[in-house]
């Protein structure tokens, strides 16, 4: 029997092993090209031979790299707040109200969970430059709030659903109007799920590229992932291989944190609003 | 059981109640700013999409503009071009989708059944799904380039599989899979946890084995949580966007829809052309979703919230 527990056991760190190896391969090949110095930084090796912070160094040195995480910063914390303010509200209704016109507004955030960005971008391209918001914070902040609310609705409502009733009624009978439930009652318990969700909208917004390339010009609103893609070498004759591997793990390591520390509420998070429905 | 009849009929009953009807007027307020934000910065910008879409309008020459009909949709519909990317679209989101339910159902089971190390796994799982596209797409640029990668290195002296149509589309497949797989799989995990383990062990009782368990058994009672998960991935696989600009940037055939509509946009700074595409490349979203919904009988997610 101990025999047989400790070829499973070995059997299942194989099996995790292999997980573990498929999940971080990228990751390490890039903070690993990020920590190359220029000289060895095209010899494809897996491990730097010599370590160096210069590639840390240069981006941070430029206006480029830090307005750009300034702008990624910013921009999804202003969208991740006001997308959760407003689902809340929203699934608050769906999970425990009765009213005319639920169906349709779960139809139309599903609509909207399954449109193609493409399609929007150019009148969204247009409709910002006629109202001088094309290249700003909010240019971003409201194609984010928006594609984000579908997802963040879901989840809501789906934890909202697991919140026991009774308190709400128990608060009712003692008085209280349905506003005041969820302002008192139901809002403290739904925290823990407001909080999933935040996490799960930001790594939304966070992740963006199509928009952010699209509706940005210069590094006022341009976000990390858009400005990675237009970096260039310090020389003409450089590439930008090092900054890029750099900024990338920058950007990398704020969400692998977040994973860590958060693991189980994510879990728990993106599946709740797909299974239970 | 009679009670909650009672409590319904109460309801029922008491429609216009001023408890009910202050309930019906907080809901609508509730999601009126949702609604509102949603309304108008997609559906207003759909329809000024399909306005443009019928338009002559190049921003080179913005005094050129006119109203032309179909014409950009004729131009779109006869361009290789739109066909070459549709295909390519399709055959990715086909493969990957394929690939990632076969490996999110594997990895599923892993973490279902996992003894051993079970926190360790579905953190390192989670890492793929939450870093940035962008940044894994550069990775895999990186360690598919000849001279600066550590893959590269493994093939054969002088091949690019980046810059060759087959190999540059099974490399966007392979970084597709690898940043999804992760969410294909929790979506399966969470299915497979509403599997009855009575059900599974009386399968086991019966002789069936493993394969069988999970072909007569396991899937059947998971179909529902695997139409969400394939309807979700096929949509968001379609409009794959990132990791071909990254990997290819669209050369050598391997652009996708997306792309194509990108390029005549920014690129080509074809207002009129670019907004056909998008408006094309929303109908097939749009049929796909209905494929999913008429034939396989997918419930959307929170659909079925109705009767509580």
């Amino acid at each position: 029997m101990t025999a047989r527990q400790a070829r499973s056991a070995t059997g299942w760190g194989v099996v995790n092993l292999v997980v573990v190896l498929y999940a971080l391969f990228p990751v390490w090949w890039i903070a690993a090209l990020s920590f190359k110095d220029p000289a060895t930084l095209t010899d494809g090796n897996f491990v730097p031979r010599s370590w160096t912070l210069e590639n840390y160094r240069g981006i941070f040195r430029t206006t480029e790299f830090t307005r750009a995480l300034v702008n990624s910063i910013g921009i999804a914390v202003i969208s991740t707040t006001i997308a959760v303010v407003l689902a809340t509200m929203a699934a608050y209704a769906v999970a425990r109200l009765r009213f005319p016109g639920k169906r349709l507004l779960i139809g139309m955030s599903l609509l909207i969970a399954m449109f193609p960005p493409i399609s929007l971008v150019s009148p969204l391209f247009e409709i910002e430059r006629a109202l001088g918001i094309f290249d700003t914070w909010p240019g971003l902040i409201i194609p984010y709030m928006t594609f984000s609310l579908p997802l963040a609705i879901y989840t809501l409502s789906a934890f909202f659903r697991e919140i026991p009733w009774e308190l709400e009624k128990a608060a009712k009978v003692d008085g209280a109007t349905p506003a005041q439930a969820f302002r008192l009652v139901i809002a403290p318990l739904a925290a823990p799920g407001v909080f999933t969700t935040g996490i799960l909208v930001f790594i939304f917004c966070w992740n963006d590229f199509l928009f952010a390339i699209s509706l940005t010009s210069t590094d006022a609103a341009r976000t990390v992932p858009a400005a990675i893609a237009f970096f260039t070498g310090s020389s003409q004759f450089q590439q930008p291989t090092g900054s890029i591997a750099a900024a990338a793990v920058v950007i990398t390591v704020p969400i692998v944190l977040f994973v860590l520390f958060f693991q189980r509420r994510i879990v728990a998070g993106l599946t709740a609003g797909a299974v239970k429905g | 059981m009679t009670a909650t009849r009672t409590g319904t009929a109460a309801k029922a009953a008491g429609r216009l109640s001023e408890g009910s009807r202050q309930e019906r007027r907080l809901g609508w307020l509730l999601c009126a700013p949702a609604v509102l934000v949603m309304l108008l910065v997609t559906a207003y910008p759909v329809g000024y999409a399909v306005y443009l879409s019928f338009q002559r309008y190049d921003l080179r020459f913005p005094d050129r503009s006119e109203f032309v009909g179909l014409a950009n949709y004729g131009a779109v519909l006869s361009s290789p071009y739109w066909w070459q990317a549709l295909w390519v679209t399709a055959l990715i989101t086909v493969v990957s989708v394929a690939a990632e339910l076969v490996l999110g159902l594997a990895l599923a089971l892993v973490m279902h059944r996992a003894v051993v190390g079970r926190g360790l796994v579905r953190t390192a799982v989670l890492v793929p799904y939450g870093i940035v596209t962008v940044v894994a797409a550069y990775s895999w640029q990186y360690a598919w380039t000849p001279g600066t990668g550590y893959l590269a290195a493994l093939l054969p002296e002088g091949s690019a599989p980046l810059t060759e149509h087959w190999p540059a589309i099974g490399l966007i497949v392979l970084a597709e899979v690898w940043k999804t797989t992760p969410f294909m799989a929790l979506l399966l995990l969470a299915g497979l946890a509403l599997v009855p383990a009575e059900t599974v062990r009386a399968a086991m009782v019966d002789g069936a084995g493993f394969g069988q368990r999970l072909r007569l058994v396991v899937l059947p009672l998971m179909k529902p949580a695997i139409l969400v998960a394939l309807l979700f991935r096929t949509l968001d696989a379609f409009r794959i966007f990132d990791n071909i600009y990254v990997l290819t940037g669209g050369a050598n055939d391997t652009g996708s829809v997306s792309i194509l509509g990108y390029d005549n946009l920014f690129t080509a700074l074809n207002l009129g052309i670019g907004s056909a595409i998008s408006v094309l490349v929303f109908l097939c979203v749009a049929a796909i979703a209905l494929v999913f919904v008429k034939v396989f009988g997918a419930a959307a997610p929170g659909g079925s919230a109705e009767h509580r």
